[in-house]
Formats: C-alpha cells, structure tokens, sequence
C-alpha cells in the first residue's frame, strides 16, 4: 500500500490491520513517534491524519491511506523547529523525554485549531497524553508560551 | 562467582546496614586507583587525563558515566567538569563511556551506612568509610539513590581541573612560558599575547604528558556554571523526536523479538507454538527461561505472534490471591519478623502505660515502576565477545550477569550505555537483558532486538513493596509525646539483590526509611521494622522504603497532633530538632502563608516533612471539594539539598516527583489475582494527568552542610501532605493508598 507521511509517498508491504505506529516505526524508519501503550491510553504514538491528532496505535495501516500523515519528523526540524517544538526546547520541558512527540503533536494541533486556548481548554486536550516524568506544569506554561509564539509570526 | 558476587558475599551490601563481620581490605588494594578505561582504546594522538576527559585532534569528549533516566543527568556531570575545563558544554561531545571500575559510586556507599546523616560520630565516620573502601574496592558503578550529584561534585570538578591544568602545562613547555601566565577559555590555552590554543591542538603532545594531580577547585565566587540555569544537551533532540531510545535502536542485522514469560513467574509447564509460527514475518519460536521467545522481521509481528503461543503456565510462588498477601503483612507484626529497631528514643513503654493510646494502622500497596518507554535491549553475542545496547543503572553488575548468561568473562561483555525513556528504580533491574542475552546465546552472531509489550512490562514489574504500619503514641498539655511506628512488609533490597545472585546478612534500612532518620525529637520515639518472607518479588521504586515510610509516620504524626489540639505546622516546627529540617519547614510555612489545616467549609490543607537519601523536604498540599470531585489545587514544595547546580532542572525534577508521589496515591496499586497482576496497562494504573495537576511552587534552600541530590526526595511528603489535607477538608483520615478507593478526586 502507499502511505503519505510529512509529503513523501512511501510503498510499503505490510498487513492492513498493522497499526501505523509499527509501519512509522519499523517499516519507514520514523522513531520520533513512540510505542508506549498500544490502547490509546498515553498518547506518546500521536500522529496528525489530515491535521488531525491521532493515536497511531490504534489506526489500521489499510485506514491510513490516501490521508496525510504528519509525524512529529515532519512538524519541523532541530534546523527549522516549529513555534511548538521553539516553546518546548525554550522552556526546557522534557526530562526523559520519551512522551514529549506525542505531547507537541496534540499541542500543535490544539493550537491550530484553538490559537489562544485557556487552561481549561489546554487540560481537556491534553489529558490524553500521559507523562510519567510530571512535566506537565512545563507543559501548560510551553503551551501558552507556543500560543504566544504563533501570534507573533 | 562474578568479581562483584565474590566481595560482596563475604562483605558488604548495596541499601542495607552490614557490613559482617567488618571486613579487612587490604590498605593498598582499596587505596589504589582505578585504571583510566579510556587509556586503551586511545588512538595515536589522543590523549587522556583521567576517566572523564579525553581530547582528540578535531573534539573534546566528556565521559558522563551516570545513566540518564530523564533526570538530566548527563547535563550536569558534563556541566562540572566543564566549569573547571573551561568549555563550553554545549560544543563539546558527551559520551555515556564504557563500564568501569574508576567509575566507582562514592557517595552511594556511605548512604549505605546505618547511620543518620547528621551522625558525625566515630562509629558512623568508619563504617561509612568502610563502605565506600567496599565501592572502590569492587568497583561498584551504579547510578540510583539519588546519588548522581553528591558523587559527582567535586570528583568531576577535579576531572577538569586536572585535565586544564595539564594542558596548560604542555603549552608552557611548548611556548617556554610561566604556567602561571597562561589562562583558559571556551576550550583553549590562551598565551599572555592573547593567541588562543585549542585543547584539540595539544592532544598530541597531551597524550605524551603525565596529568598534574592535586588541583586546587575555584571557589563557588568563581563559578561560571553552577548555579546558573543551564540548557540541557538532551533537550533539542527530546524537542524535536530525534532523540535516540534504546527502543529506537538498530543494529546492522537485527531481528526483533518479543517473549511471553509466565505472568505468575513461576514455570512454563508446556506451549503450543504452531500457530505463532504460521504467522507473517515470523522466523522462529524459542525456549527461554519460564517463558517463550519469537522471533520475527518487525516488532508488532514479534508482539502479536507471542500472545498466540498457547502457554500453560505453572502457578506462582508467592499467595495467589491478594488478600492472602494482606495476611501475611498482619502477621508480619509478629515479633518473630523483627527486622531491626531501629530507634529508641526515651522510655515509650512508660509512655505507652503511663497515658491515652492513639492508634492507627495504616496500608501502602504494591506499585509499578512503568516508565514510559518500555523495557528493550539489543545483545549480539559470539564466541569472543557479547555487546549489549540498552539503558542500566548497573553497568557493571549487567557484564557479570550477561556473563553468566553466555558463559563468558565479564570483560568480554560490551555494554553500550541509552538514554532511557524514564526508569523510577525499573532499569535497576536485569531481567529483560538477560532473557534478551538467553535469546541471543541461542543465535550466535545475529543482534537481537527485544522490546517488552506493555502488557508484559506490566506483568513482569518487580513492584515496590506494600507495607503496613502500626502506630502508636500520646498526646499531653496540647503536645504530641511519645510516637512509636512499627511496619510489616517485604525488604526491597533482599528481594532485589537475591535475584541478581547477592545474599544479603543483616537488616534491610529500607523497611524504616523516612521513619527512623525522621528529624523530630518527642519526649519518646520508637521505630521497628519487621519483614516478611515469601510475597511478591519487589524492587527499588523512586524513593524506595521512605514512599512508604514517610506516609506512615506523617500521617499518624498528623492523627497525633490533631489529638493533641495543636496546629500541623507549629507542632511539627516545636518536635523538629534538625535545623535543616526546621529552615524546611519554616520556609514552606512562610511560602504557603500557613495559617492554619483549614480556612474555608470545604477546603483544606496539610503538611508533610520527609527526610529521605539525606534530603529535607516539606510540602503543602492544598485541597478543595468541588462539585466534581475533590480538586488539588496547589502544591508547595521546599527542599534544602545543600547547593544547587541548575535552577531549572532542579524545579522541574521537584515538580516532577510531587506529580510521581501524589499520582500514584491517588489511583495506582498492584493487586495479584490468580497468581497474575491485575492492572496491565495504563488504563488500570496511570498516575496522574495533566488535568488533574496542581500548580506546584518549589523554593530550593541551600543551608544544609553537603550537596545532595533531588531524584526522589520530594516523592515521599507527597502522599501524607495531600492525605493530611483531605482530613482538613472532609473530616475523612485515609489510612490507606490510593486515596482514589475512597474518594473521587477532579
């Protein structure tokens, strides 16, 4: 099957109920997005389909295709860091780091669709991705500080 | 025996009090210093003046031996012997360098020593001494007990200066000029005419040089780093996904791999693996140890076709049913289980008879560690050598076992050390690298990747202990008297060490831990600690036995001086006798603005000091019952380790192990059923979540006399500070964790 991610069609030669995790993982090379749970319970394997976040542990390959599947690669890069990735690296928020892909993923889909969010609004998004580490003050403040930094241009 | 194995069974004990019979290491053989494991492997031209520098033509690379498990850890080593080699560690490369003895713990063992942090005596000077002599002696790195900066302040401080100085040395011979005229800057010798030369220039001349030794260290006055908000090295890659796991590892050739070992950890009595096999990319199915391996092309094929191994699986060598683990811990009060007593303050059976009783029985369940990235490791083994790539906190412990595992010699296991996606005491453990090295004994030459499903991690946690507590104590004149704690569970660190091959003679300190070395002195205060036999297998959880102690004792501490009629605060202040502790709690009054456990209908709010790994920390924990559920609004937190390195990491490690201490007491335990735990996934044991976390305000004091570290501290005071506060708010004492059994919390 043939599968988009961050704008490159990759063919791939997988079964259709794999989940996308696995075929970011193993079959692209794309590690940046992480198996933590596999039950949509931690949020570390976000992806956006169609700019939308998702668990990527819980979308079939075959469900996959034809959409467009941007990973945290494809988000920015350390060369050219979207406003989201810029907040988190200025804030300093990661500390193992391990959930902090799919956290920046739901943030910077939050803050497309929601560009000034409260912190009400900010807790029942990102409630969904655990942090074991409890960065998640760092992570409330990187969210609104990314918000600022979107405005600005 | 393993070189570890055989000292440590005759001597000493990592986390526990012996030291039997006071062991006799040879003056010299303890006093000589460890060979420098860089020296070897160094090329022509390069150059290396101890274990933690080595400086090429074209890089300057800092050995940062301590495992980084999130905590920064890498950050800071490289952040000390940068402020004395005069570079800048961000243009600097940082390695996590080979298993080593020279990278021996020397602040670990004297934590080891039963005996108060604040007891400067003489039998508390030696047997410390002896059992850092014990350390060097086997070489014993290790990163854990919250260890990584006392270990590293000055040792790694002295590196760079050693370092510095000596390459200042070879520019004075080479120019013909006063050592004393030249200075150092951002990685260069700069000459009296201002001409900079870099480190990388001088390697090869360096490599000839013999390091000066005996570097006076600069002054704090003079610090350029310390102390200053630094950007961590890890943190562009952890921004930006581009951090490498051990998960995200790959190795020229691999396969994957995945196991299904008996959730009972007991044997595996017969499996059928043919349909396993039938399935994609599957290569083989493997016997190992109590369990089955697959082998396959792909990870999630490797994890789905070990769920289809049929097993049938023999039962558990521990009670099956989790009430039957209860009963055990009751009758572990027996005084038959006494383990050790461990404080005996004035005259409590005079107290006890002489007055009202207070009583109060409290209960800590088993907890999983489950950092988020699961547990994996790569082993290639061949007949000369066996390289692993995973993340441990006990590099060399590791080569002893994956030696014993391939039949080989310790020196001829390789172990390239991760960044961990989180570890909370789990990569302590060896399990999983050692199934991985039966895996890949059975495949000589081919690295074998093996990656944990979560369902598994879950199953196969060795768990932090549950606990009982009983206490006991009096109340007079509005003054809290006597306070006697007794607890009853399992030694973590027997459980841990058995498994790794180490006997452990003595008593377990971890059973009275944030208890006995409490810093309040009542009229009479009496500790025991009593263990059981036989439950669970239990490990090492962030904070170890004071998670468990510093609920017991805070809590009935609360009961007490709620009995007595006196305020939290001011009775903890009148019974604390450590003027550390006390600047602890004086600063968290003044930073809460306490003004007493409860000021509206409704709200609440309690206080908790727990010292643990030599740390004074004290929170409070302010809470509301609203609509929805009981809410924790804010958390304040002050802790005195003794000198700050970064600001920044500091707060965030604090912030972070208030959200591990109260999550895990609002809704996480482990229960067994059937032999198996109950909870498999973070569905059934998730901690807490961003919507439910508190604003958290930390302050850092820096009064006490030695530098510590923050890893685990403020996990304890956690649980008793927010149980202490929904008693000010409902009137409800919960004696038991978690909390979220009896109340809902928003």
């Amino acid at each position: 099957m043939r599968l988009n991610v961050n704008g490159t069609m990759h063919e791939v030669d997988v079964e259709p109920d794999m989940p996308l995790l696995w075929v970011l993982r193993d079959e692209l090379g794309l590690t940046g997005t992480k198996y933590g749970c596999g039950i949509a319970q931690c949020g570390a394997c976000t992806v956006w389909l169609g700019g939308e976040a998702m668990r990527s542990c819980q979308i079939p390959a075959a469900e996959a295709e034809g959409a467009e599947i941007t990973t945290i690669e494809g988000l920015g890069t350390p060369a050219a860091l979207h406003a989201v990735q810029a907040a988190w690296l200025e804030g300093q928020v990661a500390q193992c780091g391990y959930c902090q892909s799919g956290q920046i993923m739901q943030a910077a889909a939050l803050l497309a669709q929601t560009p000034n969010p409260s912190d009400a609004e900010i807790d029942e998004v990102m409630a969904g991705n655990l942090c074991r580490c409890g960065t998640y003050p760092r992570i409330r403040a990187a969210v609104h500080r990314a918000a600022q930094l979107m405005r600005e241009g | 025996m393993s070189r570890i194995g055989k000292i440590a069974r005759r001597s000493f004990l990592v986390g526990s009090a012996a030291i039997a019979g006071g062991v006799a290491f040879g003056v010299y053989s303890w006093r000589k210093t460890p060979e420098n494991p860089l020296l070897p492997g160094l090329a022509q031209g390069e150059a290396s003046f101890n274990p933690w520098v080595k400086i090429t033509a074209d890089r300057i690379i800092l050995i940062t031996p301590h495992a980084d498990l999130g905590q920064g850890a890498m950050s800071m080593q490289a952040l000390l012997i940068a402020e004395e080699l005069d570079v800048d560690p961000a243009q600097v490369a940082t390695e996590f360098g080979p298993p080593a003895a020279a990278y021996w713990n020397t602040a670990l063992g004297a934590e080891s020593a039963p005996f108060l942090p604040g007891d400067a005596g003489l039998a508390a000077r030696a047997t410390r001494g002896a059992m850092n002599a014990a350390f060097k002696l086997v070489g014993m790195q290790g990163t854990g007990g919250s260890s990584a900066v006392p270990d590293s302040f000055v040792k790694l401080r002295q590196a760079g200066a050693m370092a510095r100085e000596t390459l200042k040395r070879v520019v004075a011979q080479r120019h013909g000029v006063d050592v004393a005229l030249l200075r150092s800057e951002n990685g260069a010798v700069i000459l009296p005419d201002g001409t900079a030369v870099p480190y990388t220039a001088l390697a090869v001349d360096a490599a000839q040089a013999d390091p000066v030794q005996d570097v006076p260290l600069r002054p704090a006055s003079d610090w350029r780093l310390i102390g200053k908000p630094m950007r961590r090295l890890d943190i562009l890659p952890k921004s930006t996904g581009t951090q490498v796991y051990g998960i995200d590892l790959k190795v020229e050739g691999m396969v994957h791999a995945a196991v299904r070992l008996n959730p009972r950890r007991g044997a595996l009595l017969s499996h059928d693996a043919t349909g396993a096999k039938a399935m994609r990319g599957v290569a083989q199915v493997l016997p190992i140890r109590d369990g089955v391996a697959v082998i396959a092309d792909n990870t999630w094929r490797a994890i789905q076709a070990a769920q289809a191994v049929v097993c049938e699986w023999g039962p558990a060598p521990y009670p099956a049913k989790m009430a039957d683990h209860w009963t055990a811990v009751e009758a572990g009060f027996d005084p038959a289980h006494l383990d050790k007593e461990w404080r005996v303050d004035g005259n409590m059976d005079a107290a006890l008879s002489a007055a009202d009783v207070v009583s109060a029985e409290y209960r800590a369940p088993y907890l999983a560690h489950q950092p988020l990235e699961p547990l994996n490791a790569i082993v290639r083994y061949s007949e000369a050598e066996t390289e692993v790539w995973t993340a441990h906190q006990l590099p060399r412990m590791l080569q002893d076992l994956v030696a014993g595992v391939t039949g080989q010699k310790s020196g001829q296991i390789t172990l390239h050390n991760q960044f961990a996606g989180g570890s909370f005491g789990h990569r302590l453990e060896f399990d999983h690298v050692l199934r991985a090295a039966e895996i890949a004994r059975q495949m000589p030459g081919t690295p074998v990747k093996l990656t944990y499903s979560r369902e598994e991690d879950f199953a196969q946690d060795f768990t932090r202990p549950l606990g009982m507590a009983r206490g006991r104590g009096t109340v007079a004149n509005g003054q809290v008297q006597a306070v006697e704690i007794v607890t009853s569970g399992p030694s973590p660190s027997r459980s841990q060490l058995a498994r790794a091959g180490y006997s452990v003679p003595g008593p377990d300190n971890q059973l009275p831990a944030g208890i006995w070395n409490a810093p309040y002195a009542p009229t009479a205060f009496r500790v025991r600690a009593h263990a059981v036999e036989g439950l669970a297998p239990v490990s090492s959880w962030r904070s170890v036995g004071a998670s468990l102690g510093g609920f017991f004792l805070e809590s009935f501490l609360d009961e007490l001086i709620h009995a007595a009629g006196a305020d939290p605060m001011a009775e903890r202040l009148r019974l604390c006798a450590d003027p550390v502790a006390r600047g602890v709690l004086e600063a968290v009054a003044e930073l809460s603005g306490w003004q007493g456990p409860s000021h509206a209908p409704g709200q609440g709010r309690g206080v908790a000091l727990v010292q643990s790994f030599g740390v004074n920390v004290a929170e409070v924990v302010d809470v509301r019952m609203t609509g929805a559920g009981l809410r924790i609004d804010r958390v304040f937190c002050v802790a005195d380790v003794g000198r700050v390195v970064d600001p920044v990491n500091i707060e965030n490690q604090i912030q972070g192990a208030v959200i591990w201490g109260l999550g895990h007491a609002m809704n996480c335990e482990i229960t067994y059923a059937d032999g198996m735990a109950e909870q498999t996934n973070y569905d059934s044991h998730s901690g807490m979540r961003l919507d439910q976390c508190p604003e958290i305000v930390v302050r850092v004091l820096e009064t006490a006399p030695e530098v510590r570290g923050i890893g685990e501290p403020p996990v304890p005071p956690a649980a008793p500070a927010l149980a202490n506060a929904i008693f000010a708010a409902t009137g409800q004492r919960l004696r038991e964790m978690p909390f979220g059994k009896f109340v809902d919390f928003a």
